[in-house]
């Protein structure tokens, strides 16, 4: 219940201040989102299995955030900043994709 | 990249999962555990606050940026083509515009200079030759010829030290004294301009007053003399007189401007 009520409240939050993205946070920003979405449906999934564990959940929320920010600032540096974005969205779709599979699997039993 | 996954099998990570299976030992079951942390429920509820937070950001963000952030690259280059050659339009137009209103400027403000000099110069013209009335300080010098006795001369005379005075314009009775003025006739029946003139000759000058006064009765001058012949001569300062007997242009007919 919290998780929804939090992301509810954040999303309002966002659309009502809607502020400006500052320069330095444009290209983490997208990247971090979709770790972050990673670790919820994780938590989600795990939540379904019987197995979720709120501390497991916050440090792999923090962790992926941080990891994938720290991959796309890597490649920055490196000249592959767009490359490396791209692969760490590709990974992160595909985790998502597993997780909803095993979401559907419980919801729907098939 | 999340803490408790294992590399297999694929589409199997959960993050946010406890220990998959066997969980370290001692450690309550992770259902009951999440009931009892209320640092973890702040935890979790600030953690997805912050990503409906981010997500609305980016989502509002992307909806403005991401419009050329998407485009392909020969897209943007071809955009940027674009953009170049209407800017560089847009510069030449400016610049013509610019020169145009620097030249109106310029145009304006000279014609406008030559147009009030020209005015100017025609104000003068007119003072002096007589075309137009004219106002100022002066006086008014009045010659009694009871006798008939003052001649052509005197009156040239007259004039003749009132302009030596720095008299600027004047008039005798209603005519005006211009630079081809000739006074011509007999004593007791001068004619100026072919005008004939009645004693007393009242003439109106504009001028310093002081200058041609003094100039006027200058021992042995002109006033001098009209007294000696029988007539007489009174002078009258004036702050404010007006002469406004006009005469007529004369059109040159032999002369021409020389306009090398």
């Amino acid at each position: 219940m919290i998780p929804i009520l939090g992301l509810a409240a954040g999303v309002l939050l966002g659309l009502v201040f809607d502020p400006t993205v500052p320069l330095w946070l444009q290209p983490y920003l997208p990247i971090a989102v979709v770790a972050a979405l990673d670790a919820v449906f994780g938590g989600f999934r795990a939540r379904l299995d019987g197995i979720f564990d709120a501390k497991v959940f916050v440090i792999s929320f923090v962790s992926n955030v941080v990891v994938a920010a720290l991959i796309v600032f890597l490649g920055d540096q490196l000249g592959v900043g767009a490359q490396l974005s791209t692969a760490v969205v590709v990974v992160l779709g595909i985790r998502i994709f597993g997780n909803a599979a095993a979401i559907r699997r419980h919801v729907f039993r098939a | 990249m999340t803490g408790p996954e294992r590399p297999d099998p694929p589409g199997e990570e959960n993050p946010g999962a406890g220990p998959a299976g066997p969980g370290p030992a001692g450690e309550p079951p992770p259902a009951r555990r999440r009931r009892r942390d209320p640092l973890a429920a702040t935890l979790i509820g600030v953690l997805t606050l912050l990503l409906g937070f981010a997500l609305a950001v980016q989502v509002r963000n992307a909806d403005e940026a991401q419009v050329l952030a998407g485009a392909r690259e020969e897209d943007l280059v071809r955009i940027l083509d674009e953009l170049d050659s209407r800017e560089e339009r847009l510069r030449s137009q400016l610049a013509e515009q610019r020169a145009a209103l620097r030249e109106l400027n310029g145009s304006g403000s000279q014609t406008g200079a030559a147009l009030e000099e020209a005015r100017q110069r025609a104000e003068r013209l007119g003072i002096l030759n007589g075309t137009l009335a004219a106002q100022g300080p002066g006086m008014t010098l009045t010659v009694r010829d009871p006798a008939g006795t003052v001649q052509v001369s005197d009156l040239i005379d007259v004039v003749q030290e009132l302009r030596g005075a720095g008299a600027e314009t004047m008039q005798v009775d209603d005519v005006r004294i211009g630079h081809s003025t000739a006074v011509t006739g007999a004593p007791g029946e001068l004619v100026v301009d072919g005008t004939p003139l009645r004693s007393p000759y009242e003439f109106v000058v504009l001028g310093d007053p002081q200058g041609m006064e003094t100039a006027m009765n200058i021992p042995g001058g002109v006033v001098q003399r009209i007294e000696r012949r029988g007539g007489s001569v009174e002078i009258t300062g004036s702050p404010e007189l007006v002469v406004d007997a006009l005469r007529p242009l004369d059109r040159p007919q032999y002369a021409a401007p020389d306009t090398e």
